[in-house]
């Protein structure tokens, strides 16, 4: 269960910067995952819950944003959605692509008081 | 579960020579940054968020109990006012400093890492023994063993004559970068070697910790599907070589080599393979070539 360490690195991160801006507590935080980002958002969610108790993150509102993945065909250099990482491009059915978002996994503000 | 202290964390790990036991073990770590208590009576968790994946919708959580709605409705008045830090920070980016400082470390001592992974049982430990065993006069060797629990691994290791420490993970089913970090340290890894990782056997979760290695390798064996790549694409992804192990069983088993590479190819298209049984040796001379011409 990665989704584990992830949610403990995102209680770290809010930690750092609360303790930066001399705040005490978070009432809200923006993550954004990529949707091929190897994380899966149920279980992160799940993993929150557990990892967020007594922390600075113990009460905020938990804000995630999914971003969906592109990829690029390397041939006819067509930009798609994908939703796996093994489907050809839908222009061209070349299967050599390459990402180019949707691997995010990113802690993107807070709000402290 | 810590052995020493019973604690649970999920985040604790030991790391060992072979014949160390835990209580005089110095490197013996403890991360107790976040408490564990579960008191039922603290939280209620409201599941009420929408699950449709459309493309940028918002997930909530709300920790408050379904009765104290009302608070939370005040909690939320009261603070619309306060800051808001903009933090655009990778989540892993802990992890991937310490990566890239392994990296640099490796670099400049011209240690040649390597990241093993692979499920459970695909012969990451045997491929290590036999290629110590085989190349020993040419190469020195140092070896990172990962497992949830034991020492078996690093036993094994041991016996082969190459130096070796084992990293226990307890709950944790990967290996980070910190871990390596210190399990390196321990070892002393002398310049001019070549660093096996064996990471905790475990198909999903390792892929996303750089551990700071040169390269990556994937193992899959004839006794698992061919559409491993395709049900564990992250992994393959995030790696630069593909053994595959125990050819010597493929008269027995239904696995199509060709369609196993043609789905590692789909999602890496610059993987590069080695077929190889580690019982027999056949196929093994590519794979040390391979390793003799990247180690200096
Ligand atoms: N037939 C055959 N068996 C093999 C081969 N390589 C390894 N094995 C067997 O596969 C089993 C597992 O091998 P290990 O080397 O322990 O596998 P591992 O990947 O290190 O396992 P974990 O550390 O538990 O994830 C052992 O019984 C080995 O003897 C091979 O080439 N052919
Ligand atoms: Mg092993
Ligand atoms: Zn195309």
């Amino acid at each position: 269960m990665h989704e584990l360490s992830i949610a403990m690195n995102i209680v770290d991160i809010a930690d750092e910067e609360t303790k930066k801006a001399n705040a005490k507590k978070v009432y809200e935080i923006e993550l954004e995952i990529g949707t091929m980002s190897g994380v899966v958002l149920e279980a992160l969610e799940f993993a929150l819950q557990e990892a967020v108790k007594d922390s600075v993150l113990g009460n905020a509102k938990i804000k995630i944003t999914e971003i969906q993945a592109k990829a690029k065909c390397l041939n006819c250099l067509n930009i798609f959605e994908i939703e796996d990482l093994y489907s050809p491009c839908p222009n061209c059915n070349e299967f050599k692509t390459e990402i180019i978002s949707g691997k995010e996994l990113i802690v993107k503000s807070l709000k402290v008081e | 579960m810590c052995e020493t202290c019973g604690c649970g964390e999920s985040n604790s790990f030991s790391i060992r020579k072979p014949g160390e036991t835990i209580e005089n073990n110095p490197d013996h770590t403890h991360t107790h940054s976040h408490s564990h208590s579960h008191d039922g009576s603290e939280h209620t968790h409201n599941h009420s968020h929408s699950h449709t994946h459309d493309n940028n919708h918002e997930r909530h959580h709300h920790l408050e109990d379904n009765d104290h709605a009302h608070h939370h409705h005040d909690y939320q008045h009261n603070h619309s006012h306060g800051t808001e830090i903009k933090v655009e920070t990778d989540i892993l980016q802990k992890n991937n400093l310490i990566a890239e400082r392994n990296r640099g470390f490796f670099e400049a001592k011209n240690i040649f890492s390597l990241n093993l992974v692979s499920s459970p049982g695909s012969g990451k430990t045997s491929l290590l023994e036999k290629t110590i065993k085989d190349l020993k006069s040419d190469v020195s060797f140092y070896v990172i063993e990962g497992d949830q629990q034991t020492m078996n691994d690093a036993n094994r290791i041991e016996a082969t004559g190459a130096p070796v420490v084992q990293i226990n993970t307890g709950n944790g089913c990967h290996l980070d970068a910190e871990m390596v970090n210190k399990a390196a340290k321990k070892l002393d890894v002398e310049n001019n070697s070549v660093l096996f990782i064996e990471n905790v056997g475990n198909l999903i979760c390792p892929s996303l910790f750089d551990l700071g290695e040169s390269k990556r390798i994937v193992i899959i064996s004839v006794t698992e599907g061919e559409d491993k790549p395709i049900k564990y694409p992250t992994m393959f992804q995030s790696s630069d070589i593909c053994i595959i192990n125990k050819i010597d069983l493929l008269p027995y088993v239904d696995f199509n080599i060709e369609k196993a590479k043609e789905y590692a190819l789909r999602i890496n298209h610059n993987l590069q393979f080695f077929e190889v049984s580690v019982k027999t040796g056949e196929g093994m001379n590519d794979w040390y070539n391979w390793l003799k011409k990247h180690k200096c």
